[in-house]
């Protein structure tokens, strides 16, 4: 282990395992080692003793529901949009062909005691029950706005101004009700609070189109999920690190990280070995003393043997619930998959319901969102920081990724792993198509 | 991604075009024992003399053919990730079928061997094919008498931690198999170098795979799952309906 690394990468993370695939790709030599016995750290998908042991210490898993290798429970709720950004990383490194998915079977949203399926198109707004008669032809004719919106070519009213109005303003253009707002800002531009509401609209544009293109690829919902669970994620971009050369350690103990001086990273020790490299990334958990507490999250992971009610049946299913429907300040979101994503044994269900935490008693905050799921089996809740790193790491070679947030899908995580590359590197991100595996083969009996 | 259901590489009567079975099969072992250099042998029909630790392929892919039928085994290799326990359980979900590879010149890799079947019963797929394979038979003389002593210490990985010791079996067939028998495995003595008992091992375990149940209507590719919402996203168009076994990316 006494060896020189280019990179040393601590957790095993999406954000830290996404990463070390791209710099494993580039002939970086990367060890990677995480303190836990499994992949994927906070974005783990965890099985039922590793679930059980996490939140109930000794307590182990009742019999009755079964077989350890049928259960991957994740810890975050996210999913994937069918265009975003992480499909696009998943693609272009070929990691795809280590995953299987499947679709999200149904986006809803709350409004007024009730769930509805959220209508993205203009049609689905004319056959909405979420929005009154005459409001109906207010939301399609803003819809096929957004839709026919194009940054060149010039708008009707300088109140379309995209880039240069809040979106307060847009919404007063077409005259839309609070309702509709909450749920145009909420339930497909997915933002967790009306912040935006006074910020350029054109951010809230990209948002709805985001969720539009990726609800126009398969259909049901803009949102796919990985067989076996988000876990597989990380697991497959380590397995990219790896046949490109990185070293996996896991159940690591990580003693000390070690500084020269000045204070720059100068390597990892554990036990009586300590590895040097240039840099290192990380997620906080192993920087405790180089971040900083931004909020908290809660999150109540729920064992159902029934679909949410008043879902259709379905599977698979976001529910969003706007804050102002329940007098918040942030969205409660609530996320499930079934045995048919292979995260459970047959016949169960997995919620998570999640907040961010604005009490002190934010049990109490996700109520509305746990009184959805109808009864539950088994409910594990946690509360965990938010946490960023407080420098940027050009002064110490110490890149610490952010904690995974409250938001529904992959976007931040993206963003977050950009951002580090380039302060890595010092330059952007580009994805280049990979070969695939038949010109791989070939190539090797070609050499 | 290229489409692999093509039927030319194996094509049998013409008129009936055949669809290959698709089959995972995943590589075990402890590091060393020679895991890469038996796909390499099985795909290529090659063999490099102290092979660097594999890197850089994902999966190697190789047809065979069992009686009407075409199996493509889509061979996965641990990337190393098996030098510090750190195998992701990803690796060997789904495989139906898994070779666990020991030295015959070390016996702590056979050992090594029965954890990682130990494993497979306990993670993998219920109905996964399983087969030993102790390889480097190439380095031990005596009951190779056919082989000129001169080919026989080439491999210089196995000579690591005895020096000048001359390099003795340390595994007997017998007990090897007894094992592989009581465990239910496919057992079989191989060498990578010189393509002794390779291709056996994956015929053997192409004529043990079910294919017929895997080509039942409602299978994916892969066992005991529902087929429906599956999507490919590396197809831009119709994703609906699933991959159905006819990609291997």
């Amino acid at each position: 282990m006494d060896e020189q690394y280019d990179v040393i990468v601590l957790g095993t993370g999406l954000t830290e395992c996404v990463l070390s695939g791209l710099l494993s790709v580039e002939g970086k030599k990367v060890l990677h080692m995480d303190q836990n016995d499994y992949y994927g750290g906070a974005s783990a998908s965890l099985n039922l003793t590793q679930l059980f042991r996490k939140f109930r210490g000794e307590e182990k898993a009742p019999e009755a529901l079964g077989r350890d290798r049928d259960w991957n429970v994740d810890l975050i709720p996210k999913f994937m949009m069918a265009n975003g950004e992480l499909v696009k990383i998943l693609t272009h490194t070929n990691v795809t062909r280590y995953l299987e998915f499947k679709q999200i079977s149904g986006s809803f949203v709350y409004r007024d005691g009730k769930v509805s399926k959220v209508p993205s198109t203009e049609k689905e707004a004319l056959t909405s029950p979420l929005v009154g008669l005459f409001e109906k032809r207010r939301l399609k004719k803003f819809l096929e706005f957004i839709r026919n919106y194009k940054p060149e070519a010039p708008v009707e009213s300088p109140d379309l101004d995209l880039p240069n109005v809040p979106m307060s303003q847009v919404y007063k253009y077409f005259g839309l009700e609070e309702g509709t707002q909450d749920f145009v800002g909420h339930a497909l531009a997915l933002y967790l609070n009306d912040d935006y509401l006074e910020q350029p609209a054109i951010q809230t544009h990209k948002r709805i189109m985001l969720y539009t293109t990726s609800m126009a690829r398969y259909g049901k919902s803009p949102y796919i999920y990985p067989l076996y669970g988000l876990g597989e994620l990380p697991q497959g971009f380590a397995r990219l690190s790896a046949i490109h050369g990185g070293t996996y350690m896991l159940d690591k103990k990580i003693d000390e990280v070690v500084y020269d001086e000045s204070g720059k990273f100068v390597g990892v020790r554990s036990g009586d070995e300590t590895v040097h490299a240039k840099v290192v990334i990380g997620d906080p958990s192993y920087f405790t003393n180089k971040v900083k507490k931004v909020g908290r999250v809660i999150r109540a992971i729920c064992l159902l043997r029934h679909p949410i009610p008043n879902t259709d049946d379905v599977d698979s299913v976001q529910i969003v619930i706007p804050q102002n429907q329940v007098k918040r300040k942030h969205d409660i979101y609530v996320a499930c998959v079934s045995a048919s994503h292979n995260v459970c044994a047959s016949d169960y269900f997995l919620a998570i319901v999640s907040t961010i935490a604005e009490t002190d008693n934010p049990q109490e905050e996700i109520r509305p969102g746990l009184e959805l799921l109808g009864e539950i089996e088994e409910q594990f809740v946690y509360v965990s920081d938010m946490q960023t790193p407080v420098e940027d790491g050009t002064k110490d070679n110490v890149f610490i990724s952010k904690t995974y947030d409250a938001t529904s899908h992959f976007a931040s995580v993206c963003d977050d792993v950009k951002d580090i590359y380039k302060r890595v590197t010092g330059e952007d991100l580009v994805l280049k198509q990979r070969p695939t595996q038949e010109e791989e083969q070939e190539a090797m009996a070609n050499a | 991604m290229a489409d692999v259901s093509d039927n030319t590489a194996l094509s049998g009567s013409p008129s009936v075009p055949m669809k290959p079975v698709q089959v995972k099969l995943v590589l075990l072992g402890e590091a060393a024992v020679g895991k890469s250099s038996l796909v390499l042998r099985f795909v290529n029909n090659e063999f490099q003399e102290n092979k660097e630790p594999t890197i850089g392929a994902a999966f190697l892919t190789q047809k065979t053919r069992v009686e009407d039928k075409i199996i493509k085994f889509e061979i996965w290799d641990t990337a190393g990730q098996e030098r510090f326990h750190s195998l992701a359980p990803m690796y060997y979900r789904n495989a139906q079928a898994a070779i666990v590879v020991y030295d015959v010149t070390r016996a702590a890799s056979l050992d090594k061997a029965k954890s990682w079947v130990k494993e497979l019963q306990r993670q993998a797929n219920p109905n996964i094919v399983i087969a030993l394979a102790g390889n480097k038979v190439d380095l031990v003389s005596d009951e190779d008498d056919d082989l000129h002593p001169d080919e026989l210490d080439g491999d210089e990985e196995a000579n690591e931690d005895g020096d000048d010791m001359p390099i003795t079996r340390q595994v007997p067939a017998e007990e090897a198999r007894a094992y592989a028998d009581e465990s239910g495995l496919l057992f079989f003595e191989t060498s990578a170098k010189l393509g002794h008992g390779v291709q056996e091992v994956f015929n053997e375990i192409a004529r043990k795979i079910p294919i017929d149940q895997m080509l039942m209507p409602s299978r994916s590719g892969r066992a005991g799952m529902p087929g429906s919402n599956r999507i490919d996203l590396n197809n831009d168009g119709q994703g609906i309906g699933g991959r159905g076994g006819s990609c291997a990316c």
